[in-house]
């Protein structure tokens, strides 16, 4: 009797395992804006992406890319990684990742323009083709977009069930001039995202990073 | 949707109102019989099909009764049976000790009567003292003192060999005493010895009267399982409901140790099988963490049974000794290696946790704290990585009282969920039934100004009919007018009286209608 119950336990817990093809693991693509001045905003995101390392499970994806003048390409790729499944192993990727992080943050130039939709492009197309059951885009920048001439980005955007996190939105000069430029300047994004299928949110408080990993 | 332009007919709407008042008291008039018919009609099939449902659910009620008696004197038969048997083992086993023993005991006990024997007789052996002796002497000494010279010499002479030989008697009488007084001394050790043998095979018996007692106990519980009186089937009760929560506690604590068994081996078997996999919902790791534990308890439930502790497989119970053996020695092997690869587990565990550690520590920009690390918790953590699977070895006795307990136990609180219920189905079918009724009344009460006329008339006609010579009454009139209505109404509340029915109720295959309204 104890064994038939343990038998059909087993069977029902193989049964459901194969029926659900659902991936549990996270993805994160982490944008990074490196125009002008918010280049010095870069040690904060930093912390950012410690805590990224210490909340990640082993199976999940981490991409950190930065925002320059032409973001749609793999090159701004600064690391990427998909954790091993050995906790021990994954511990050690981790170590890498925040290495080739700190050199890249040393040795970061400023770029003239800012082109965000480039990077989000990118990190959508990249995180599909992760097959993660979450995916996220953080974008660390003030999300003013600055494209040089003849690059093509107001067309919608697909954020294929893509939730988007924008960090640290700091407030220009331009802002505290007139502070509907930076509601603005948010409600486009946020339209542009929810249109696109996406879930939008702003965390501006670093210091409460729980957030995140909530989310 | 009836307006208010509908109903206002005279243009007067509380006119219109009382016109349709009383145009509706008096169709409810018109309509009075089968109104009443079909309300009590209701309440009665109400009434009837929850009095029927009832009536199954105490039919079923009673069996399971019964059932529940069944298995519960045959649990404790079982359980006698096994309590006699382990005595009668018990018994066989002093019984063999002890009458191996016996030859041992009689040679002794021979040897020290035979010594015993001896000694006595040696004892008795002694010469007698000759008091004629003593006389003679003091004769001859008295007789020296008299008389002639040589006469006296003479007689001196003999008095004095006689005293000399009086005392080589006397000496050596003393020394057959003193002879006889040392063997009755080696007597005692050897009386000693016989009483202690006698004490130690009378203790013997004592224990083997004393489990004869226990034996005739168990009996005599058996009997009266056996013949399923109440007392038995009270005592089984009571027996099997503290068992089934004393087992329960002890499984609840069982569980308590499955879990931190569990949490002890999830996060290293991580490193076996993967952290990020799944199936399902769950993590593969921590399925195959439950998986070993539940291969332990398994595991441990087979070895109980091959060391027939518990019952709970009756297959493996009957298997032949050697193969019992063997599959005894086959479940510890694996539990021993289960318990040595948690023991492993549980070293990558404090390994992990402290890698971890350090990388979390190096992430928040934390220099890393440089204690003196300990063994003693790796080593605690080990240890109990391999004790815990032996200790849930020993679920397998409470778990075999808890399932057998529990049978009492959800057998008597399904009967007893099944009395509640057909008593609320009782309750509910006579509500019906008194509900019909009372609307039956109610609906009188919005017609009572026709009824007041229809009694005045039909008591004026009463008068005026025993004016007549007549000794009718208005009901009877009534009953003329209505003759369906009011048989129907009598009919119908002579079945529903109690004391019309319960003449008519005596045994239980009357129809249910007629039950007793209790």
């Amino acid at each position: 009797m104890k064994r038939a119950t343990l038998t059909v336990l087993l069977a029902v817990l193989l049964l459901g395992g194969c029926a659900d093809t659902t991936s549990h693991s996270t993805a994160v693509y982490m944008l990074l804006d490196t125009s002008g001045t918010y280049r010095n905003e870069l040690q904060r995101a930093q912390k950012i992406i410690d805590f990224l390392l210490a909340t990640l499970q082993p199976g999940d994806s981490l991409v950190v890319a930065r925002i320059d003048s032409g973001s749609f390409s793999e090159k701004d790729i600064v690391c990427k990684m998909t954790f091993d499944g050995r906790p021990s192993v994954a511990n050690q990727q981790k170590r890498q990742f925040r290495e080739t992080i700190d050199e890249f943050v040393i040795s970061v130039e400023s770029s003239p323009y800012t082109d965000i939709t480039g990077g989000v492009i990118q990190a959508v197309e990249f995180l599909e083709e992760t097959g993660a059951g979450k995916r996220r885009i953080l974008i660390f920048s003030d999300l003013k977009e600055d494209l040089p001439a003849g690059h093509v980005r107001d067309f919608p955007l697909e954020m294929g069930g893509c939730s988007v996190i924008a960090l640290n939105v700091t407030k220009l000069r331009s802002d505290n001039v007139d502070p509907r430029e930076y509601f603005a300047r948010v409600t486009y994004w946020e339209t542009r995202v929810a249109s696109g299928g996406g879930s939008w949110q702003v965390v501006n408080d670093l210091d409460n990073l729980a957030t995140l990993a909530a989310n | 949707m009836v307006t208010s332009e509908a109903i206002d007919i005279f243009a007067n709407l509380p006119l219109s109102i009382a016109f349709w008042l009383v145009v509706a008291v008096v169709l409810l008039y018109l309509a009075r019989t089968p109104a009443h018919l079909a309300l009590r009609a209701t309440g009665r099939a109400v009434y009837n099909g929850l009095r029927l449902t009832a009536r199954s659910v105490q039919l079923a009620e009673q069996g399971l009764a019964v059932r529940n008696r069944d298995v519960l004197l045959t649990a404790g038969a079982e359980s006698a049976e096994r309590e006699v048997e382990r005595e009668f083992e018990r018994i066989a086993k002093v019984v063999e000790r002890d009458v191996a023993a016996l030859p041992s005991l009689q040679r002794q006990l021979a040897e020290q009567v035979t010594y015993l024997d001896e000694d006595y007789r040696a004892s008795a052996e002694v010469p007698p003292p000759s008091p004629g002796w003593v006389k003679a002497v003091a004769a001859v000494a008295e007789l020296s003192g008299k008389g002639d010279t040589p006469v006296s010499s003479i007689l001196e002479e003999i008095h004095r060999s006689t005293a000399a030989q009086h005392d080589s008697a006397l000496a050596e009488y003393r020394e057959a005493v003193a002879e006889r007084h040392e063997k009755l001394d080696r007597m005692m050790p050897r009386w000693r010895r016989v009483a202690v043998a006698l004490e130690q095979t009378g203790k013997k018996t004592t224990a083997l009267l004393e489990r004869t007692r226990l034996i005739d106990g168990h009996m005599d519980r058996y009997a009266e399982v056996r013949a399923g009186t109440d007392r038995a089937e009270r005592v089984l009760t009571s027996s099997a409901l503290t068992q089934f929560f004393i087992s329960g506690f002890v499984l609840a604590i069982a569980v308590g140790g499955a879990a931190i068994n569990f949490n002890l081996i999830a996060l290293p078997m991580s490193e076996m099988v993967g952290g990020g996999s799944y199936i399902g919902n769950w993590k593969t790791s921590d399925v195959a963490a439950l998986v070993i534990i539940l291969v332990e308890v398994a595991m441990g439930l087979y070895l109980m049974e091959a060391l027939r502790i518990t019952r709970l497989f009756p297959v493996i119970g009957q298997m032949d000794d050697r193969m019992r053996v063997k599959m005894a020695w086959v479940t510890f092997a694996i539990l021993f290696i289960l318990a040595g690869i948690e023991s492993s587990l549980a070293l990558m565990r404090d390994r992990n946790a402290a890698d971890l550690q350090a990388l979390r520590q190096s992430l928040a920009s934390v220099e890393p704290v440089h204690t003196q690390t300990s063994m003693i918790p790796t080593i605690g953590q080990m240890v109990m990585g391999f004790i815990l699977p032996f200790a849930l070895t020993f679920v397998a006795i409470p778990l075999e009282t808890f399932v057998h307990s529990s049978r009492t136990v959800l057998g008597t609180g399904l009967g007893l969920s099944l009395r509640w219920t057909a008593f609320v189905l009782r309750l509910l079918g006579n509500g019906a039934q008194a509900l019909g009724e009372l609307l039956v009344d109610v609906y009188d009460v919005v017609i009572f100004l026709p009824l007041w006329i229809e009694r005045r008339f039909f008591a004026s006609r009463g008068n005026r009919g025993a004016r007549n010579g007549h000794d009718d009454h208005g009901a009877d009139d009534l009953a003329e007018t209505w003759p369906d209505d009011e048989a129907s109404d009598t009919a119908a509340d002579q079945e529903f009286t109690p004391s019309a029915t319960k003449s008519t109720n005596a045994s239980e295959s009357e129809p249910v209608g007629k039950e007793v309204l209790s």
